[in-house]
């Protein structure tokens, strides 16, 4: 097996950063319009005599740029740990047919130590415009702010924890990756089936730890935005959010790079594999999104459906276009037109539909965080394009510079034989 | 009406592909070919199309989805009205459950009835084995013998050229 070289010209490389500054620019032409409080902005402002009355001050643009910074590291951060994850799982399967492509998500978790330092950073500034419970007053019983509730989780939700939490997954997820990538790096020069094996044993280690960090951080960075809620399935909710975008990142960048001239063994089999992990996982997270929504539909107590509340009839309806596309785009969309056999093994197809995919689940994490923060006064507007556009181009920076780092084909990948002749 | 057959028994599957597409290619038709077990690709060499098992599949899911909507909504929204914990009586995603499963008992009850009557599975079924060993250790490529037109030196001396072990004939009383 030869090896392939991924070779990123400066050309590619200055649309990445032409994307960050068109993202930088329109970001400031957001934050200039509503720091006018006109413009893009006069309908937020229309509701504003409503939410003050409602107990709310009208929301800064600080505020707002710091949960848009929050939400969209948080999506970009579980697409790279997805990456991870789809190796360990790989590998823990003894799966053959994945040896061709496992150089792409090995680069996907080359954002992780990126997402970390922003998250830090974003977590120690803006803490207090993103997540209520950073309130201080809240937990002092000779406050007028008093929150028995709030005060109750203090023993999780207290500052030193969540960042020595925040700090143990990013640490323990970039061990990880950069563990599993030093083993194939090797394979790769020395061959031999003992990487292999061993690289087994550490996906076994890193599913257990996942399995746990995967949903205390999905309650740490999404779920503690509504502090007095509270969902059992929001650790799955998450997860199964990141992964089905991850997989849809993971067969969008196959088809890219094959059809750049680059991994010319990856086939229509291939492609039809990847294209059944990507159906099947919108249907699993609409599984989830239904089972945590019929239930608080049908008990309807107060403190558990005001969440939903919240993203249909509440905060003026608001969110409520929002909250149909997430199901059209992540579900009905995928599901209709991945259904056959053909779909899947057609690269337009499987490109339409991640894309929609990467869109839908990316606004599936704008309705977590929003309606929570900036309730009545959200929206999709200069500033949300902005930062999209910085994050997705910092992280395709990270990625295909992790790319470049290593042949595209496994070369002494013991499966590599396995995968090149994959038949479905 | 009688039936001939001339069989070919192969001792290796990848003489038996390699065979199958020589003979097709030389004009002559295959009647069926047996084998101990499922043999990879077997089908796109033997020219079988793919199944339209699936198409039945999604109508009959979609026949399960509607059927399920309409008796709830029919039933619990015009016919009986209840309240059930007050909710009103078109409470569309407590039917999400009902409809789930009616839908996938419908594709896989029409499925399985579907390939039962194209297949002509039944009880009564009578198979014919042309050549026990192929449920042992050989592969049988069965071509049919048209009387007048089939020349059989030449077929024997086809299948032998591409590695059968044996070339029977046999003759079943249909």
């Amino acid at each position: 097996m030869t090896e392939e070289r991924l070779i990123i010209s400066r050309k590619t490389n200055n649309k990445f950063f032409l994307m960050i500054a068109i993202g930088v620019v329109l970001l400031i032409a957001g934050i200039i319009f509503m720091a006018a409080g006109g413009g893009a902005e006069h309908h937020a402002e229309g509701g504003h005599g409503e939410a003050a009355a409602a107990g709310h001050e009208a929301v800064s643009w600080t505020k707002r740029l710091f949960i848009n910074l929050w939400f969209n590291n948080v999506y970009f951060t579980g697409i790279s740990v997805i990456g991870v994850f789809f190796i360990a799982v790989q590998y823990v399967a003894y799966a053959g047919w994945s040896a061709l492509i496992k150089r792409v998500p090995e680069a996907l978790t080359s954002y992780l130590p990126v997402g970390g330092v922003i998250m830090l950073l974003l977590f120690l500034i803006g803490r207090h415009d993103i997540f209520h419970w950073t309130h201080e007053s809240l937990y002092d019983i000779n406050s007028p702010e008093y929150d028995p509730i709030i005060a109750g989780k203090e023993g999780y939700l207290n500052f030193w924890f969540f960042i020595i939490r925040m700090v143990a997954y990013f640490a323990l997820w970039i061990l990880f990756a950069n563990w599993l990538k030093r083993n194939s790096l090797e394979e790769d020069l020395n061959g031999g089936t003992g990487y292999y094996h061993k690289s087994i044993r550490i996906s076994a280690g890193f599913l257990v730890i996942f399995g746990i960090t995967s949903s205390t951080s999905a309650w740490d960075w999404v779920l503690s935005i509504d502090t007095h809620w509270f969902s059992t399935m929001f650790g799955w909710y998450v997860f199964a959010s990141w992964w089905v975008s991850g997989l849809a990142a993971i067969t969008l960048s196959v088809i890219i790079l094959k059809q750049n001239g680059y991994l010319k063994m990856v086939n229509a089999n291939h492609l039809h594999d990847l294209g059944k992990f990507v159906f099947a996982f919108s249907i699993f997270w609409t599984y989830i999104w239904f089972s945590q929504f019929l239930l608080y539909w049908y008990a309807n107590m107060p403190e558990e459906v005001i969440y939903f509340l919240e993203r249909l009839g509440g905060n003026e309806g608001h969110y409520k276009w929002i909250f149909f596309v997430n199901l059209l785009i992540n579900f009905v969309f995928p599901f209709l037109v991945l259904m056959t056999r053909d779909a899947k093994r057609q690269m337009i197809m499987l490109k339409i539909v991640t894309i929609a995919i990467l869109i839908g689940h990316w606004l599936d994490f704008y309705l977590m965080t929003m309606p929570g923060t900036l309730h009545a006064q959200g929206g999709i507007g200069f500033m949300e394009i902005g930062t999209a556009l910085i994050f997705f181009g910092i992280f395709l920076l990270t990625f295909t510079r992790g790319l470049t780092k290593a042949s595209l084909v496994p070369v002494n990948h013991p499966f590599l034989e396995e995968s090149v002749h994959h038949h479905v | 009406m009688n039936k001939k057959f001339v069989l070919g028994i192969y001792d290796d599957e990848d003489v038996l592909l390699t065979a199958i597409e020589n003979v097709r290619a030389a004009g002559t038709k295959i009647y069926e070919v047996f084998t101990p077990y499922p043999i990879h690709g077997i089908d796109d060499v033997l020219g079988i199309k793919r199944s339209r098992l699936p198409i039945v599949a999604f109508m009959c899911g979609l026949f399960g989805t509607c059927f399920a909507l309409w008796m709830q909504i029919y039933m619990l929204g015009f016919d009986w009205p209840m309240i059930i914990g007050g909710k009103p009586h078109l409470a569309i995603p407590s039917f999400i459950p009902v409809t789930f499963e009616l839908t996938v008992l419908c594709a896989a009850f029409g499925m399985v009835i579907t390939f039962f009557i194209v297949t002509n599975l039944k009880p009564t079924l009578k198979v014919r084995m042309l050549d026990k060993r192929s449920t042992d250790d050989k592969f049988v490529m069965a071509i049919e013998v048209k009387e007048g037109t089939t020349d059989l030196a030449a077929l024997s001396k086809l299948l032998r050229s591409n590695g059968a072990i044996e070339v029977n004939e046999k003759e079943v009383v249909k």
